[in-house]
């Protein structure tokens, strides 16, 4: 069997981190071949839905590379991402694909021989790590882990909260309050759970209407607090009850507008 | 175009001569570019870029009725624009065009793979193509550009900036941190190759500054903060306490440079007689050099340093600045002994050679060491000094008595321009000097659109240099301020106003107040602040944003082309 050779998407923004690739290409250094490049005008840009349908679609490693702190070219959006990032590897870690294939890195545009280590490094890493688990013999539900997770990071909720994180965290409210960072942390912690949870409940009912039992089985999680779930979505007009089975409800997902 | 339309795509990949066709099979990757969907055509170039590809190129759009067009070859960073006026010419909005970096990215960083180079370079257009089928036409914002410049620096490359400006009739604001003009050439004595006074040449630039109703000079100031874009930056300086904003529509950095004190090397600081050659030439200036003996010039000292992090770089004049102070000591004091002691002499420009000639002739001694095994410096109770050399030319050890010694240090960047760099949005190098935004095809630019770089900010340089790039940038910086409006990209964002639920979220993270609410509480953004950075929209709670040229389909659609998908079970 010839060696695994990853699959690696790197997202780079135009002004530090895509013309430090071009450096790298300038000065002839040389890296492993397995990094796709794909230029966005700023790491901000990447969307935490982006890296996530990435990887569903059989990437080994996505890579986000952006300027360094305070050299961002539109002031702080690497920062902003720095937060998206963040919530994204939470919810990364709840699918069963390793958090490690997620990178997010600053390289600055004279930093062409630090991109070229940066990229080997990662590569090599991705390498140990293996083949993607979405080819392995879990796959399938890795595959639908990935898309609830996707249907959270597209969620109000906890777009809302990462996209203020840095306005709660840093800047004080109109009251003079500042959400200290832990405690926030704890919050986004629990939004992640509760969504990634939320979506992946709507995701098993829509193909068969399920028990809470069946539904605790197939998510690893006490009946109680999937009914609590269920509780919630039925609120939001997520879930219905399908039919009644003996003395069980089923639920079954409704499309969501 | 309609929507139901398919795109027809043209693929264009260049053998950069060798640069691309050495290493990646580019007939190969012709002949799987025209297998992928949409693909009509595609063909291979000896330089996409040479007028012979550029007219082959608007061909085909004709021939072939292309609506996409993706050229497979370097980096869009510098020849996106040229690729995009083929198009236009050929009657093809220039958004149309997408570019495939198979060069920086590929052939120049695999070459020593050219099978995984050329693999990579098929899925590179691959995902190129993918992201060209989904473009769209765009049109771009216009903005007005003010005719007015900050001249940050009021050294020989700033003045120099601000004069061929102000005499194009713009207004110049120059900024200087000292109260008088001048910057390093203030210090120095006499300027090779032609041994004129630099006080002579300086006073004809500051009398052509002072007697130019155009210029404002603002010393002494410093520029605290730079907001805006090209054509209205807004420019907060503070000059002597008081704060003042600037409003301008282009900015020249021209802080130039330090001279390296070198603390701890060679007894440096402990000894009157143990100086900088641009101490010595303040000595020489003020008369006050007294009369030498026996001279010892070290060269390369805390320069070419061979660590991480360190002064690495050569400072370039340092050779030619020690045989000038060598032969202005040996004009004053014939009977001087002088020795330089040197790694590699690099007596570069016009007419330097003859100048190192004649101090070979004027009996100066070049002693050759190598950088493993320096020159060792042993201070003597009668304030004299030996220098212990070893010659690798002639592979001796040699002592030399000095009463003088001079250490030639390389020009350095000043500690306060780390903060101007992230307030300007510009970088800086690992040498700590500005970074251009191409280093052969766009050396007085920034990246950032209006802002330009001139003199020893930029690297170590003599004076004519710095002159003649100075001139390069107030001719760059003209363009704009000449045609008055420029065009700006149309990479902006855009709102989905029936998804759009009012939650200003967008309206906090935009760094450019470029979106506001309407009447009817949804966001809009003004096409002209936005500059595209997307961060709106990849956070947008309701998913109603999205950007122009950048979508989130279009960068998945390219990401995703070169993944196979998975899951066998």
């Amino acid at each position: 069997m010839s060696e695994f050779e990853p699959k690696i998407i790197g997202f780079l923004c135009n002004w530090c981190s895509y013309a430090g690739a071009d450096l790298a290409g300038v000065s002839r250094i040389q890296y492993p071949s397995n990094i796709r490049i794909v230029r966005v005008m700023c790491s901000g840009r990447i969307d935490p839905t982006i890296p996530l349908e990435v990887f569903i679609k059989g990437a080994d490693g996505v890579m986000v590379l952006g300027c360094h702190p305070g050299d961002c070219h539109y002031a702080e959006g690497n920062l902003y991402e720095e937060r998206k990032i963040k919530m994204l590897k939470k919810l990364v870690a709840l699918t069963g694909l390793e958090p490690e294939r997620l990178k997010l890195e600053w390289v600055s545009a004279s930093e062409g021989q630090r991109f070229a280590q940066v990229v080997t490094e990662f590569t090599e890493q991705i390498r140990k790590l293996g083949p993607s688990p979405i080819s392995g013999k879990n796959c399938r539900e890795i595959l639908l882990n990935l898309e609830a997770a996707k249907n959270a990071a597209s969620d109000f909720r906890l777009r809302v909260l990462v996209g203020r994180e840095r306005e709660l965290t840093e800047k004080c409210n109109v009251y003079e309050e500042r959400i200290p960072q832990e405690e926030f942390d704890s919050l986004l912690d629990e939004t992640v759970d509760d969504e990634f949870l939320r979506q992946k409940i709507h995701l098993l009912t829509q193909t068969e209407p399920l028990s809470v039992k069946s539904l605790a089985l197939a998510t690893g999680i006490k009946p109680a607090a999937v009914l609590k779930q269920i509780v919630n979505m039925r609120r939001r007009n997520m879930i219905t009850v399908d039919s009644i089975k003996g003395t069980t409800p089923l639920y079954r997902a409704l499309e969501v507008s | 175009m309609s929507r139901d339309e398919k795109p027809r795509i043209g693929v264009f990949v260049c053998h950069c001569g060798v640069n691309i066709g050495a290493v990646v099979d580019v007939p190969e990757v012709v002949e799987y570019a025209k297998k992928l969907l949409y693909v009509t055509h595609a063909e291979g170039n000896l330089y996409t870029c040479s007028s012979e590809g550029l007219s082959k190129l608007k061909e085909a759009i004709e021939k072939h009725k292309l609506t996409r067009v993706v050229v497979a070859s370097c980096t869009p960073r510098t020849h996106e624009p040229l690729f995009r006026s083929a198009c236009e010419e050929a009657g093809l909005n220039k958004y149309l065009f997408h570019m495939a970096n198979i060069r920086e990215h590929c052939s120049w960083v695999h070459p020593k793979e050219p099978k995984k180079a050329t693999e990579k370079a098929k899925e590179i257009i691959k995902m190129a193509v993918a992201k060209a089928a989904l473009l769209e036409p765009q049109t771009e914002p216009e903005i007005d550009v003010q005719p007015s410049a900050l001249v940050i620096g009021g050294g020989v490359a700033g003045m120099t900036v601000a004069i061929s400006l102000a005499n194009q009739k713009f207004t110049v604001n120059l900024v200087e941190k000292e109260s008088v003009l001048g910057g390093k050439l203030r210090d120095l004595y006499k300027l090779y190759p032609n041994d004129v006074y630099s006080d002579e040449v300086l006073e004809e630039f500051v009398q052509a500054v002072r007697s130019n109703a155009n210029i404002t000079v603002h010393m002494p100031a410093t520029v605290k903060h730079v907001e805006g874009f090209i054509g209205n930056f807004k420019a907060t300086i503070d000059h002597e306490g008081k704060e003042k904003v600037l409003d301008v529509g282009t900015i020249i950095v021209a802080t130039g440079a330090d001279v390296l004190k070198p603390e701890g090397m060679y007894n440096y600081g402990e000894h009157k007689n143990i100086v900088t050659q641009l101490e010595l030439e303040q000595l020489m200036k003020e008369k006050k050099l007294g009369k030498p003996k026996d001279v010892v010039m070290i060269q390369c000292v805390g320069a070419r340093e061979n660590k991480e992090g360190g002064r690495n770089y050569c400072s370039r004049i340092c050779c030619a600045v020690a045989v000038k102070n060598a032969l202005q000591i040996k004009e004053m004091f014939p009977e001087a002994e002088i020795s330089i002691l040197y790694r590699d002499m690099q007596t570069y420009g016009k007419d330097f050679e003859e100048y190192y000639k004649n101090a070979r002739e004027n009996s100066v001694q070049f002693i050759r060491y190598d950088a493993e095994d320096p020159p060792e410096l042993i201070s003597n109770h009668d304030g004299k000094h030996t220098v212990k050399v070893h010659d690798i030319l002639v592979n001796a050890t040699l002592e030399l008595g000095a009463d003088l010694v001079v250490l030639s240090t390389p020009l350095i960047q000043h500690e306060a321009v780390k903060e101007l760099s992230k307030s300007l949005k510009v970088p800086l190098g690992a040498d700590g000097f500005f970074f251009e935004a191409h280093v052969k095809l766009r050396p007085v630019d920034f990246a950032t659109d209006g802002i330009y770089l001139c003199g020893t900010a930029h690297s170590p340089k003599t004076v004519a240099e710095s002159i003649s790039q100075a001139y390069a940038a107030a001719s760059r910086a003209s363009i704009p301020m000449a045609l008055g409006r420029v065009r700006t990209e149309a990479i902006t964002a855009f709102v989905n106003e029936d998804k759009c639920t009012g939650c200003g979220t967008c309206i906090k993270l935009c760094p450019y107040s470029a979106i506001q609410k309407d009447e009817l509480e949804v966001a809009r953004v003004n096409d002209v602040l936005c500059k595209g950075c997307g961060v709106c929209a990849a956070s947008c709670p309701e998913r109603a944003i999205d950007m122009k040229h950048f979508s989130k389909a279009q960068v998945l659609a390219e990401a995703t082309a070169a993944l196979g998908g998975s899951c066998n079970e």
